[in-house]
């Protein structure tokens, strides 16, 4: 049977709801992550599904539970923004003697899934609750905060995995090797677009009228590898501890200017397992409880061939009220904040939109805070996870490093006390986002 | 390559005309085209031709294309283009003519319909209005 997402009701999408229903009633507790790779060597062993296998296993243990308490599972199935197999490709040799075969070849390869994982973990005996958080791990996380909070699960499993096939990302792959374009892509892939560049053009919106430059830019980019490189479970900390300069940044290749090679994260294959349970079940675990006060969604308006300036502004400012509502807090109360960055040229909007670190000003403020002090230790810390840009492409650095700043456990422990952060994804207008907090009160 | 739901669209470029999706209930264009309004779900949506003018909103310079037959064009300009009619609704274009990253933000452009390569079906370019 197909595997459901959350139903549309769950969706936090407008102004006006008030304080969420479930706020208070759903705590994140263990986290489990996977070794990191630049790319598949096609090997069982070290697949996207043996590194998803692994990070469950480590949340488990993190938490300090068994793994018969777990009931749930809710899982991001895509585990790439790039080329992937049909889901119907043979699996390479030898992969059946590893694991157990589920309804399609490309389970646990190209695509995860629920069943495949429950087939080749046999100690996840009781999960009766399974859920779909498509495209991206903050829908995972927010339909898993209320599944916990309609008691559908009791104990559940956050689980995204990423794979990273051999052959430069898009470029000369599929559709692009065509000299014809087809499908819903054909509008704009007859431009000729690398995927930042929608947002490149945002950003240059952006820049004119606030009167900044792709320069500003730096002083995030650098503080973001920092951030990144302090990470013992980040790609870069684990294959290639290089700090980069501002002048790497402004001598970076242009990809499509204003984004260069640096504006732009870089796949790898990572897996995340994150541990969602109840506050009365979370007193047995290990980890300090970290709660969920909201959560919230916005989609796009699709009026045009790329959104415009003020979609992407007027989109995050809603994100912005609808989770200070529903959570019943502000934006003098966020001790950081974790919005995505990958492609780091939209960060500032997600910033903007939750008026982090404002002084009264609402937009185009945040390529000026960049050049002050937006490090762990200072008064505004900016993507202390480092996120993508500083660990590689998961979409889920941002979101566990709130958990892990706000146990007072994070590589990059913020020097002010964490007690409310956010983080959320992906665009400004095609965002999940959820506010953290080490409280409920 | 047109399909059922956008060959409106596609044949009025055949015949150099630019025709997008209007939803009557919002009063709003959109493109590419859809199936309903992403705004309300109306699904009885009309073909509505468009002057054909507008502004260039932003721009880019695209250094590594993902498109193997555009790769030997680079760089190149790819620009966003604010129709007159609804200016929250854009279209890309090429700018033919205009030099790498010498876009000039705001300027009055035009539509024109070029025929691409490979099938020779017209699309819509836009080019600055003298």
């Amino acid at each position: 049977m197909a595997i459901p997402i959350a139903p549309y009701a769950w969706h936090r999408n407008r102004e006006g709801l008030g304080i969420w229903e479930g706020r208070g009633r759903v705590v994140a507790t263990g986290v489990g992550t996977s070794p990191t790779a630049r790319r598949w060597d096609e090997k069982p062993e070290s697949s996207m599904g043996a590194l998803t296998i692994l990070a469950i296993r480590r949340a488990i243990e993190d938490a300090g539970i068994t793994p018969d308490e777990i009931d749930g599972i809710v899982l991001t199935p895509e585990s790439t923004t790039g080329v992937s197999n049909d889901p119907n490709a043979p699996a390479p040799a030898g992969w059946d003697s590893v694991f157990k075969m589920a309804d399609f070849p490309q389970a646990g390869i190209t695509r995860g899934d629920i069943d495949w994982i429950l087939l080749n973990m046999p100690e996840l005996k009781n999960v009766e609750f399974k859920m779909n958080g498509p495209v991206c791990m903050s829908v995972a996380f927010t339909t898993a905060a209320e599944a916990v909070s309609r008691g559908l699960a009791k104990t559940c499993l956050v689980v995204r995995g990423w794979h990273n096939l051999a052959g430069r990302y898009y470029v000369g792959q599929g559709a692009a090797a065509l000299d014809t374009a087809a499908g819903p892509g054909k509008y704009g892939s007859i431009f000729g677009m690398p995927a930042c560049a929608t947002t490149a053009m945002v950003f240059e919106e952006y820049c004119n009228k606030y009167g900044k430059s792709h320069e500003m830019m730096a002083p995030f980019i650098v503080e973001e590898r920092r951030n990144g490189l302090m990470n013992p479970d980040g790609y870069y900390t684990q294959h290639r501890p290089e700090m980069i300069t501002v002048d790497d940044y402004l001598s970076g290749r242009w990809i499509a200017k204003p984004a260069n090679i640096y504006d732009n994260d870089l796949p790898i294959q990572a897996a995340l397992a994150v541990i969602f349970t109840t506050p009365q079940l979370a007193a047995h675990h290990k980890q300090k409880p970290v709660y969920i006060l909201n959560h919230a969604q916005t989609r796009p308006e699709l009026q045009g061939a790329v959104p415009t300036l003020n979609e992407w502004e007027r989109a995050s400012d809603r994100m912005g009220r609808m989770l200070y509502e529903g959570a019943g807090i502000g934006p003098e109360d966020v001790s950081f904040e974790n919005m995505y960055d990958g492609f780091t040229l939209f960060h500032q909007f997600h910033l903007e939109g939750l008026r982090f670190a404002s002084r009264g000003e609402k937009r185009g403020y945040a390529l000026d805070l960049y050049q002050t002090d937006i490090s762990i230790e200072g008064p505004n810390p900016v993507s202390p996870s480092g996120g993508n840009n500083g660990n590689g492409r998961t979409r889920w650095w941002n979101h566990r490093d709130c958990i892990l700043q706000i146990q007072g456990r994070s590589p990059s422990q913020i020097t002010r006390p964490a007690e409310i952060g956010i983080s959320g994804a992906h665009v400004p207008n095609f965002c999940d986002a959820l506010v953290w907090a080490a409280s409920a009160d | 390559m047109p399909n059922d739901l956008d060959r409106p669209f596609y044949d009025a470029c055949n015949e150099d005309r630019l025709v997008l999706q209007h939803c009557a209930a919002c009063n709003r264009f959109q493109f590419p085209p859809r199936a309903m309004c992403p705004r309300c779900g109306n699904p009885a949506l009309a073909w509505r031709q468009l002057a054909g003018r507008g502004r260039i909103q932003s721009r880019v310079v695209v250094y590594d294309s993902p498109v193997s037959t555009l790769i030997p064009d680079q760089p190149f300009n790819v620009a966003t283009i604010s129709l007159e009619e609804e200016p929250e609704l854009t279209m890309l274009s090429h700018l033919p003519g205009v030099p790498v990253d010498k876009v000039p933000i705001g300027a009055a452009v035009e539509v024109f319909f070029e025929a691409t390569p490979a099938t020779g079906q017209k699309v819509p370019e836009w080019r600055l209005v003298s």
